[in-house]
């Protein structure tokens, strides 16, 4: 048996409140892709900030390469060999790719050598990046790419990866496993962190569960079944949302030609963009992030205003509408943003019931606010969304993100909307909560709302929609029915790779480089 | 290295506290300064908080309290709703100037009449005034993207010129043997703002408490008082919650000049009388003191001008009694300011040490 890369014993973290790690032991061996899986708050990003060197064990202890391993700053992790590739890119968009890399690097060499050092790691693994361009102009993958080169320039021995494919596409997501299969060929271990079974499947050697901070299982991916992987990682059967009869009405939100410039300058241009949503219909936007679906959201939220007759609500033009009028007409939404655009994080859950209930549900009078009535509406809300939270003067950054984003679901649910536009709505949402707010979208369609879902998890899309686009590029594709989608085709209404190529294991191509 | 860490939540009794803990270590400091100065420390802090309340000609000082607390409430009043927001109106002195130069203009234009209705006339143009000088930075801010803390700032030295040229041109008193300074209202009884001379009371003090009511109930009864405190929370919500940061700007930085505007036109029909080339004395700019130090809330403010006010008279009394300079008395209100922003800070933040190089 060899020595492991790492070996974790009985890593114990604990937060006021909460206990992100319970005693997790494990070991990642030397060419391991090792998968580290759970929920979202099952206790992945803190064990791995441990191992980065983010954050300080209680107790327990690591040991790398037979030598006790404890990195007091992500610093000495680094000079170890650990390299990680963060699920929030930390990179700055006025700069160019080979500026940030510069800036992730402990001693950068000059400006013209690191250049060429990307683009010989860039060829060699098969993700093409012009180390001139600025980062503010590139997609989501290849921002990716630029956190993934400045790591593999460090030449590591465990390379972290928190994440990865919830950017890419399905394309994408097949060279970036060629990428890493490459790297696993050449010696380097990969701690792969992922909730995402099939790709855990395809790609790694071993993975360890951890539910509630805890190790609850391991096994060997590609011999355990997606559904005893899912259940070891819930700790119960799923509840799978059901959907009634679907009878598709008269068409209520109606977009044509909808072009918007973008309010922010590292924005997408929304372009030329068409659908139709019926009454009782749910419709499925999918696409890489940063591809338009903010814009789109601003446009029929009304926080954009847009050329008339680019929307029209059951015949009405409301392009010209503000967000309140909207409101009056029965378009609602929900952004992707929950703290600082959905809500006021410093505002309490009343207040913030106020902040869009306050039209629908009839909360002022000439202007004054009802406060009872208010509150009386977010009581409502936790009540009927099962928000986890002390009551109703709680701040709302003080919520955890699924509680937060199940009163932000609630909120408009409950306030009968004829359009309701939801984006992402179950981001960072634990699977209880997540398969919740998706049966209450399915219960407002058969009662007969118009909804469209943007959202970046393709699964949840094809469970829920009855119809499905994509966005790329501020394009939107053909409207296909959901049903029958293969996992090709959706990649390719994404945009298929976005220019990016197989890692070319040929050699000769690096050597013609060099030579 | 020292580094500022986010408290996840600071502490509401301890914010509450702030104010009097900076109140308390100014205290100290000042007293520190006064020594430096070779007075002794606990004499002057005495006489600066004591002695106007509670000492010996306290019936000819508790008068001046009111007169000084005045004018600071009302333009500390509008300042907040502004600040609340996060649309930083430094101005308000130049707002306060053209609120006095506009309502006494309108009063001397029709001098001596002994109408009724001279004196609301007055009011009306005296916040007029303000709010026009206050649309300035709004409209060039909602137009062209300036910034309105530069603006309003810079507004204040065009008003105290525009003072200077009034009281030694169109509005100089004709009577006045050619000294600078337009007529005195004192002479003007049906333009005058005194209610009760001798008891401090004018109608600017009436007006401020209409007008700390007025925010109150517009900041925690009114939809406009709760989009202001959510555009300062968190301005995209806001635009999701359909706030028209446009209008917002307009409504704060014209309510805060109109009441400035106000503020200047009691103060130049009353306590001084007269459109003059030293009438601007600084409230635009120690409301500002005032508004934080009430933590920009409508009841604190009142409170903090009349601790503000207090300082004033003390700082005079200090001056005539103990030969304090009077710049020692601007530097103790700064401390003020200083020590409170100081610990807002350290209840929102806690004071880190890194390790050199810990990335």
């Amino acid at each position: 048996m060899t020595t492991p890369l790492l070996s974790i014993k009985g890593l114990t973290k604990a937060y006021p409140g909460v206990v992100a790690n319970d005693d997790v032991s494990f070991d990642i061996g030397p060419s391991e892709v090792h998968a580290l899986l759970g929920e979202n708050g099952a206790g992945k990003s803190t064990l791995v900030k441990m191992i980065y060197g983010l954050v300080k064990p209680d107790s327990g202890q690591m040991v790398w390469q037979g030598k006790a391993f404890t990195p007091s700053d992500p610093k000495t992790a680094r000079a170890s060999g650990v390299a990680m590739v963060f699920q929030h890119f930390s990179l700055f968009d006025a700069l160019k790719v080979s500026e940030n890399v510069a800036l992730g690097m402990e001693n950068p060499p000059p400006m013209r050598d690191l250049a060429r050092q990307i683009r010989r790691v860039s060829e060699t693994y098969g993700l093409p990046l012009d180390p001139n361009r600025t980062v503010g102009d590139l997609s989501a993958g290849e921002r990716q790419r630029v956190e993934i080169i400045r790591c593999l320039l460090q030449d590591p021995k465990l390379l972290i990866m928190d994440e990865p494919t919830s950017v890419l596409t399905p394309q994408e997501v097949d060279i970036l496993f060629k990428t890493l299969n490459k790297l696993r060929a050449e010696g380097t271990s990969i701690l792969y962190i992922s909730h995402k079974l099939e790709e855990i499947r395809k790609l790694c050697d071993h993975a360890t569960i951890l539910r509630l901070g805890k190790n609850v299982g391991e096994c060997v991916p590609a011999e355990t079944s997606a559904r005893d992987m899912a259940e070891m990682m819930v700790g119960d059967t799923l509840q799978t949302p059901t959907r009634s009869t679907e009878k598709a009405g008269d068409v209520v939100l109606d977009v044509s030609g909808l072009t918007l410039e973008p309010t922010n300058p590292f924005g997408t241009t929304l372009k030329n963009v068409h659908f139709t949503v019926r009454a009782g219909e749910i419709l499925g936007i999918g696409g890489v992030a940063g591809n338009g679906q903010d814009e789109l959201l601003a446009a029929l939220s009304g926080e954009s205003l847009t050329w008339p007759d680019a929307v029209k609500v059951k015949g009405q033009d409301v392009a010209n509408l503000g967000p309140n009028a909207r409101r009056e007409r029965g378009i609602l939404a929900a952004p992707e943003e929950r703290l600082g655009h959905a809500a006021a994080p410093d505002m309490t859950l009343t207040e913030n019931a106020l902040l869009t209930g306050a039209i629908r549900e009839g909360l002022t009078n000439r202007g004054f606010v009802n406060w009872t009535a208010a509150n009386n509406f977010a009581k409502s809300i936790i009540e009927k969304f099962d928000v986890r939270t002390p009551g109703t003067h709680v701040a709302a950054r003080a919520l955890s993100g699924g509680n937060l984003q199940k009163f932000v679901i609630g909120r408009e649910v409950l306030q009968r909307p004829e359009v309701l536009v939801v984006n992402q709505p179950t981001w960072g949402v634990d699977a209880a909560a997540a398969a919740a707010i998706r049966q209450s979208l399915l219960d407002l369609a058969a009662e007969g709302a118009a909804i469209v879902v943007i959202s970046q998890d393709l699964d949840e899309l094809m469970e829920i929609s009855d119809r499905f686009g994509a966005l790329n590029e501020g394009r939107l594709s053909d409207i296909r029915p959901a049903a029958g989608l293969t996992v090709d085709e959706i990649g390719l209404m994404m945009g298929g790779a976005h220019g990016m190529e197989v890692a070319s294991v040929g050699d000769q191509k690096q050597e013609g480089a060099s030579a | 290295m020292i580094a500022l860490q986010k408290r996840p939540t600071p502490s509401r009794a301890l914010s509450l506290a702030t104010p009097l803990i900076a109140v308390l270590i100014t205290m100290i400091a000042g007293g520190l300064l006064f020594a430096a100065l070779g007075e002794n420390p606990f004499e002057a802090i005495r006489t600066i908080f004591w002695d106007p309340v509670f000492g010996e000609f306290a019936f000819y000082y508790r008068p001046q309290l009111l007169v000084k607390a005045a004018p600071l409430v009302l333009i500390a009043i509008g300042l907040s709703l502004g600040f609340k927001a996060g649309i930083w109106n430094i101005g308000a002195e130049g707002q306060y100037i053209m609120g006095a130069i506009c309502g006494a203009a309108v009063g001397l234009a029709f001098y001596p009449t002994e109408s009724r209705l001279i004196f609301p006339l007055m009011i009306v143009a005296g916040a007029m005034g303000g709010w026009a000088w206050g649309m300035i930075p709004a409209i060039l801010k909602t137009r062209f993207g300036t910034n309105e803390i530069l603006v309003s700032l810079m507004l204040v030295y065009v008003a105290e010129q525009f003072l200077a040229s009034m009281s030694l041109g169109l509005l100089r008193n004709p009577e006045g043997m050619g000294f600078p300074g337009s007529r005195n209202f004192s002479d003007y009884p049906a333009a005058n703002s005194w209610i009760n001379e001798a008891a401090g009371l004018h109608w600017g003090m009436a007006f401020a408490f209409i007008a700390v009511i007025f925010a109150y109930v517009l900041l925690n009864r009114h939809i406009l008082g709760f989009n202001i405190r959510l555009t300062g929370d968190s301005p995209h919500a806001a635009r999701f919650a359909g706030v028209n940061p446009t209008r917002l700007i307009l409504f704060c930085l014209g309510t805060s000049g109109a009441l400035a505007g106000l503020a200047g036109l009691f103060e130049v029909s009353g306590p001084s009388g007269q459109i003059n080339i030293d009438f601007a004395s600084g409230y635009g700019f120690t409301a500002i003191i005032v508004a934080f130090l009430g933590r920009l809330h409508p009841v604190g403010i009142l409170l903090a001008a009349l601790l503000m006010a207090l300082t004033y008279v003390g700082g005079d009394l200090a001056q005539g009694n103990l030969g304090l300079p009077s710049a020692a008395i601007q530097v103790f209100q700064g401390m003020l300011l200083f020590f409170l922003l100081a610990l807002d800070l350290l209840t929102n933040y806690r004071v880190v040490l890194k390790k050199r190089g810990a990335a």
